[in-house]
């Protein structure tokens, strides 16, 4: 009786040191959380781009910190934030008390983001946000630094520049119908789905417009969800615009593009159609979307810089798809963390933040360098333009994402031309010129 | 813009009145107020999907292949889940609440969050007037009204359609004159659910396939049956074209509201009801009377 206690005392503490021990074994590699939507295509660019990311760092031994080589270990975590931020708020809770990690990559949804963000600041964790777009996620970051300086921005770059460059890619395309078609003043239908994100994009829009020589034809706003949208195109085609300029992230971007195709709508589409990002777009419309332009941060065969196309190349290799922009978790990792980690030798997060907000590095989207506000306080935000990020104009042609612009785009009238590696010309559909040309 | 209006009218009424019509014979026979029917139709959308995509169908067989799933998976639903409960109607109104979001989370496992789409039976469009109309949504229009001729033949010259029928008007009656009133249901349940499956066969070409798509024709579906009276099949009918008809008007006439046709549209449902609290057609049901 008594030996089968002994065995059962040692068992005991046998067990009670694996338990302890598994601390110190993980202490050996780097624990990263990778939060998203990861039933959807956002959440698995998140982890895709952090996978392709760990093999490559795991492959050359891991990352050497203060002389120790450590391998990266991804955690996957379902935010579930397109459902519900509550799931995205545990997800993140789970990912700071249970698996003890000691980074979090990804997020999509602003609302959730923000809310993702309180939690990992409050346990003073390195969140780099790779899908949020909202300025409020970084001028957290300037107003109360002491709280917010864990955070950085990965990817895209905020809103306000979105609608910067977007507006770029909406005169771009009405000089092209000017000159071509011979139309002296264009009329545009803005088109944004029922969402907090578009209301101050429509704003700006209507100002914009007149500003550049354009006239509003109508805004229409339908719902994000809407599966029809004939009523809508009947009305736009009345309104006798020639291009509608559309503001998408939800699923209505595809049977907008698709019945626009089907009913010969004459006008063209520019804008942002987060659908119209995605490989399986012209397959999602029925070979109708093409023609649609969008706002893209990849597109095959267009470079930004040396690192581009090795990037995109491995990642469409390893699944089958172009990276979605969210798969700049890769580049986080890869270009930012990695490094980062490297030179200050320690994962010491207080350590980290001082190296990671200051300098610039190559990234396969362009240069990150992250701004400072008018006051010359830290934001962690992503700096946009030449030289840094711009992000592509894609227009679908032949069933296939090309890259049309940056096409010697000038950012001041003194500013050199930009035109990236593979950038292609941007083509009318031919029932606008059709409509047109007659006239 | 007046025809438009008119023509968009009639195209948005027929697919309500589609998932409406299945929803009304349920609960006139039965009193089964089915809240998962809209999923049927998402689960027959998804089967369409697979059946086109990966097992290689034709679009009929495909179509038939859909509605064929869709019935049977409903009469398995009826067994197991709904007729140990069906004297319970809140029981029922909740479990079928469950159901739906059972089915909704099965295909977003199985099909994750991604939108996709099937082909047009008919593709193109017709000029009618200035108006751009796709064949597929005259291919709708069609299918309600050679549906609801096929329904109505059933319903009045078959035993069971009598049956049917017998069972709406009073259940206690029907069960004395020697019908088998528990199966009379039952037949109603996968009648009801092949009809979602044939509105999902009929619609899927003109919508986007993902796992939430049953959310906003529930609504919609909801308002039209309690706008024409639950239980009224006429009345369904009429309904779903009044509500198509007010959605119509506010995205011509107001297009930066045209999010707001579904909320004019229940607001619409709304004041009917306080006019007329069992709708435009109601049932009177044998307690009621």
């Amino acid at each position: 009786m008594k030996m089968i206690r002994r065995i059962m005392v040692i068992l005991l503490m046998c067990a009670v040191a694996l338990i302890v021990g598994g601390s110190a074994w993980a202490g050996d590699t780097i624990k990263i959380g990778i939060i998203g939507p990861m039933q959807f295509v956002q959440g698995k660019g998140h982890w895709n781009g952090a996978t392709l990311a760990a093999e490559e760092i795991n492959a050359k031994g891991g990352i050497n910190v203060g002389g120790k080589k450590m391998k990266v270990e991804l955690i996957q975590s379902d935010s579930n934030e397109f459902l519900n931020v509550t799931d995205a708020t545990n997800a993140m809770e789970l990912l700071m008390t249970k698996e003890k990690v000691d980074f979090v990559l990804g997020g999509f949804r602003t609302e959730a983001v923000l809310a993702m963000q309180d939690i990992a600041m409050e346990h003073k964790k390195i969140f780099i946000g790779c899908g949020a777009a909202h300025p409020e996620l970084c001028t957290r970051v300037a107003e109360n630094y002491n709280t917010y300086k864990y955070f950085f921005r990965g990817t895209p770059f905020n809103s306000k520049l979105l609608v910067k460059t977007s507006f770029l890619h909406l005169k771009f395309v009405g000089d092209i119908l000017k000159s071509q078609l011979d139309i002296p003043a264009l009329k545009v239908a803005i088109v944004a789905e029922k969402a907090m994100w578009a209301d101050p994009m429509v704003t700006a829009t209507e100002g914009f417009l007149p500003k550049i020589g354009m006239e509003v034809a109508g805004i229409w706003r339908p719902s994000a969800v809407a599966t029809d949208l004939t009523a809508e195109l009947k009305a736009i085609q009345s309104s006798g615009a020639q291009m509608i300029y559309t503001i998408f992230s939800s699923s209505v971007g595809i049977p907008f593009a698709r019945q626009c195709g089907e009913l010969k709508i004459p006008a063209v589409q520019v804008g942002i159609n987060v659908e119209a990002q995605k490989d399986g777009f012209y397959e999602a419309t029925q070979g109708m979307g093409n023609y649609v332009f969008t706002m893209n941060t990849y597109c095959r065969g267009v470079e930004y810089n040396d690192l581009t196309a090795p990037f995109v190349e491995s990642y469409v290799k390893r699944f089958g798809e172009t990276p979605p922009y969210t798969a700049d978790t890769y580049a986080a990792l890869v270009y930012g963390l990695a490094p980062a980690i490297e030179q200050a030798g320690t994962l010491d997060a207080d350590k980290l933040v001082k190296v990671m907000e200051v300098g610039e590095h190559k990234v396969p989207s362009g240069v990150v360098k992250y701004m400072v506000d008018e006051q010359g306080r830290q934001l962690h935000d992503l700096t946009w333009g030449p030289g840094y990020l711009t992000s592509l104009g894609v227009q679908w042609q032949n069933g296939k994402p090309v890259g049309v612009w940056p096409n010697k785009w000038k950012a001041t009238p003194e500013s050199q031309e930009v035109t990236y590696k593979g950038i292609a010309d941007y083509k009318i559909p031919p029932w606008v010129i059709e409509a047109y040309k007659k006239k | 813009m007046a025809f438009d209006i008119l023509i968009t009218s009639l195209i948005n009424g027929s697919t309500y009145a589609m998932l409406a019509i299945g929803f009304s014979l349920i609960f006139g026979v039965a009193r089964i107020v089915n809240i998962a029917h809209t999923a049927f139709y998402m689960v027959a959308a998804y089967c369409i999907y697979f059946t086109t995509y990966r097992l290689g169908f034709n679009p009929i067989s495909a179509m038939l292949a859909a509605i064929v799933f869709v019935a049977f998976l409903g009469w398995i639903v009826y067994l197991i889940f709904i007729r140990p409960i069906r004297e319970h109607e809140q029981a029922v109104l909740i479990g079928t609440i469950a159901l739906a979001i059972a089915l909704q989370e099965l295909m977003l496992i199985a099909f994750t969050g991604d939108y996709r789409t099937v082909p047009a039976l008919i593709k193109g469009f017709a000029q009618i007037g200035h108006a751009k109309v796709f064949y597929q949504q005259i291919l709708t229009f069609g299918s309600v009204f050679v549906v609801l001729g096929l329904m109505r033949l059933f319903l009045m010259k078959t035993k069971l359609g009598l049956a049917i029928r017998a069972t709406a008007q009073d259940r206690e009656t029907a069960n004395l004159m020697g019908m088998d009133e528990s199966r009379v249901a039952m037949m109603a349940v996968i009648i009801s659910v092949g009809l979602a499956g044939v509105t999902g066969a009929i619609i899927v070409p003109l919508t986007t396939i993902e796992p939430f798509m049953w959310n906003h024709p529930l609504i919609m579906m909801m308002a039209v049956v309690v706008l024409g009276g639950m239980g009224s099949i006429k009345g369904s009918f009429y309904a779903s074209f009044i509500l198509g008809f007010a959605e119509a008007l506010v995205v011509f006439l107001v297009p930066a509201g045209a999010f707001l046709k579904g909320a004019v549209a229940l607001s619409i449902m709304i004041i009917v009801l306080l006019i007329r609290p069992a709708g435009l057609f109601g049932v009177q049901f044998e307690e009621e009377r």
